[in-house]
């Protein structure tokens, strides 16, 4: 699975009529007039966006905007109505061992029998391929994964009986193990204590670091401008994406949020009135 | 009666009329067990109930053709064939009924469960009055008559068994896979699909095998439950699968084997309740998730707070006594009598609990004899109230200098974790702080008590 070739211009010829965007040819993640529909209602509307490289991107937007939807359809896990997301100018299942993907924690039943080092072992399944257990080398970089989100005194424990942001922290772990380029994180930060937060936060910025790009659906507005260098305002389609520092303005919160703002005005109020 | 002789003889499979009864009916538990374990773990549970209630009709359906091809619509492989149509026609009706309608899950189900056994309850009394066949029999397949089996029967199922058995051990990996995190299963390439398919596919060739033994409406019953009691057992998959597919084996061989000495009872309801009279003992007995270990430990716990916070309690009120709480130097801590109200205004215990955490701590000991209305601890008494003291402070003190926690908060935090930790982690702390506090005194409380 991982000799694939990746000359991925080739992957697509001339099947799109109308001419491409100018984007470059290697971005982390480009998307065009994507649109995918539940039960013929639309969830994401002609959306086009392109993801600089080594960013930390934070998909922000109400509940039901559809980032959720956004990362599954990058991630060809529902079906596209138009349009298509490419991953380093190929399309996902071309790129799929550069992309690490973080589902939402309650996703997953946790009262599940294995262990956290077992979860994390997850992340090497594809290298493996298929009906290869584990090997000792594998497991070896499972443990290192939970050393650098720092629960490797846990690896043993039982899933259930880890702590919300213990958990968020395996599923970061398994994420790790990829050795991916591009990160998707379905709402890492939810329901975490302050200790994880500050400790994902930190590992985002160290991947961001080595050239890594993260897109993180997040929900605080709060520290959006704290924790991002670029966002994306979403709401079934794309309100704005770019540079934190001029994107998370007023006006681009207002269109988002649309009459729900009051509370979350006061909050951009606040942001506004203290210095960065 | 069958006397004690005949029941040997029958479970260790020296007797030559059952040995192939139980010994099929064994390995059809172990398969049972095993897939069963998946189809669990992925909450398929009432899919495969759903897939066994819809293989009647192609039983009925399968004689009748048998006989109209001049046959005498008894064999087994083919009413069998029969059956695996049916109950993936079933299947196949109840994901259309799901991804073309609205319509809940179980809503599919139930109607597929119901609707395909009312037509084979139909059809089965209509093959019945075929001219020429004799149709006796195919109704236990409904509730299963395992005295029926014979050679070439055993051969099939445990064919089948086996077969079902290594596939499951062999995609073990992909399936864990697939039951945790179908989601990240797919993101990663894996063909969820097939997988599912599979699994389901080893679900229907264990259901139809287990007619026979067992028959349709209990064989859900042989694939849930060893996985189910199993789960009490062990929080890791592969014991999980083990001991289900234990539990599956002796289910088959107890129930067959008791069900042959006793001919009237049929088998599959025998082996269904051996099945679940393990279940019910793993559920209350095992040590990892059983009801009565837990309770147990509970009870151990909550003994263990009570007498800590006792002994810390009553060496504060001696700090208190001997004028030194929080400004610390001004004359040791003796051990004397104080008055028992003192200790209810520092906890808030009812007069029944402290008479509960009295006995406790009586009974370990830790109090000699004081006039009425006033307390005494013993001289091991004091020593362990001091200790316990001394590893509360020490692990609040570690709280506020490396966890930022606020002094006035510290003392509900620590009292959570104290109880949990042992002696090894008090070991670090000291470790920690040996630079900032003397020897083995017990160092001030980081924050001021509540007076008493």
């Amino acid at each position: 699975m991982h000799t694939e070739s990746l000359s991925g211009q080739a992957v697509f010829p001339a099947k799109h009529t109308e001419p491409r965007p100018e984007h470059p040819p290697e971005i982390p993640l480009a998307i065009h007039d994507l649109t995918v529909a539940y039960h013929r209602k639309p969830v994401l509307w002609d959306i086009e966006l392109n993801i600089p490289e080594g960013k930390l991107v934070g998909i922000v937007g109400p509940n039901g905007a559809g980032k959720s939807t956004l990362l599954k359809a990058c991630l060809d896990l529902v079906p596209r109505t138009s349009g298509w997301a490419h991953i380093y100018g190929a399309p996902y299942r071309k790129a799929r061992h550069r992309v690490a993907y973080v589902p939402q924690r309650e996703s997953v039943d946790w009262d599940f029998p294995v262990n956290a080092l077992d979860v994390v072992a997850m992340g090497a399944y594809r290298r493996l391929g298929w009906f290869r257990r584990v090997t000792k080398a594998e497991a070896a970089r499972a443990m290192e994964a939970l050393e650098q989100v720092g629960i490797a005194h846990l690896a043993q424990r039982q899933i259930s009986q880890l702590s919300g942001g213990q958990q968020q922290r395996v599923f970061l772990a398994r994420a790790l193990m990829q050795d991916a380029d591009l990160y998707l994180m379905d709402e890492p930060f939810a329901a975490v204590d302050a200790a994880t937060e500050q400790a994902i936060v930190e590992l985002l910025r160290r991947l961001s670091g080595e050239g890594k790009t993260c897109l993180v659906v997040h929900h605080d507005l709060a520290t959006v401008t704290t924790y991002f260098d670029w966002i994306v305002l979403i709401n079934m389609r794309i309100v704005a994406a770019g540079p934190t520092a001029e994107t998370f303005t007023r006006e681009n919160l207002q269109k988002t949020y649309g009459g729900k703002l009051n509370l979350l005005e006061k909050a951009a109020e606040a942001l506004r009135s203290t210095p960065r | 009666m069958p006397d004690f002789s005949d029941i040997l003889e029958v479970l260790l499979l020296r007797n030559y009329n059952t040995r192939l009864v139980v010994l099929g009916t064994t390995l059809l538990g172990i398969a049972a067990g095993l897939i069963g374990s998946f189809l669990l773990l992925r909450k398929r549970s009432l899919m495969g109930d759903a897939l066994s209630h819809a293989t009647l009709p192609g039983i009925a359906i399968a004689f009748a053709i048998m006989v109209s091809l001049g046959g005498s619509g008894k064999s087994l492989p083919g009413l069998l064939l029969g059956a695996t149509l049916s109950g993936v026609a079933g299947i196949a009706t109840m994901l259309l009924i799901r991804n073309t309608t609205r319509l809940r899950d179980d809503v599919a189900m139930g109607f597929v469960l119901s609707v395909f056994f009312g037509v084979g309850v139909a059809s089965l009394r209509m093959v019945q009055s075929l001219p020429g066949a004799s149709a006796a029999g195919l109704e236990s397949f409904i509730y299963g008559k395992t005295a029926s089996m014979v050679q070439s029967d055993f051969l099939l199922i445990a064919l089948v068994a086996g077969a079902a058995s290594l596939v499951s051990l062999l995609f073990l990996k992909e399936f864990l896979l697939l039951c945790f995190d179908d989601g990240y299963a797919a993101s990663q390439g894996w063909p969820t699909l097939f997988l599912d398919v599979l699994l389901l596919g080893l679900v229907t060739a264990v259901t139809v095998i287990g007619l026979q033994a067992v028959g349709l409406i209990l064989v859900i019953a042989f694939l849930i439950t060893p996985p189910t009691a199993a789960r009490f057992w062990t929080q890791r998959l592969l014991p999980m699968l083990l001991i289900s597919a234990l539990i599956g084996g002796v289910s088959g061989w107890l129930g067959a084997s008791l069900s042959a000495l006793t001919p009237q009872l049929p088998a599959g309801a025998v082996i269904v309740l051996v099945a679940a009279a393990l279940f019910l003992v793993s559920m209350l007995f095992a040590p990892e998730r059983g009801v009565l270990p837990r309770l147990l430990n509970q009870a151990r716990l909550r003994r263990k707070v009570d007498r800590q916070h006792f002994l810390r309690a009553a060496y504060e009120i001696l700090e208190a006594q001997a004028g030194k709480s929080e400004t610390s130097g001004d004359g040791p801590v003796r051990n004397v009598s104080f008055p028992t109200e003192v200790l209810l205004e520092k906890r808030a215990w009812s007069s029944r609990q402290l008479r509960r955490i009295l006995r406790i701590a009586r009974h370990e000991d830790h109090l000699e004899s004081a006039p009425t209305g006033r307390l005494r601890l013993s001289e091991p008494g004091f020593g362990e109230a001091a200790r316990v003291t001394r590893n509360h402070r020490l692990w609040e003190t570690y709280l506020i200098q490396y966890a930022d926690i606020a002094p006035s908060h510290v003392d509900r935090d620590a009292d959570m974790v104290e109880h949990i930790l042992g002696a090894e982690l008090v070991r670090e702390l000291e470790a920690k702080l040996s630079g900032e506090l003397p020897g083995h005194a017990v160092p001030p409380s980081p924050h001021p008590l509540p007076s008493a």
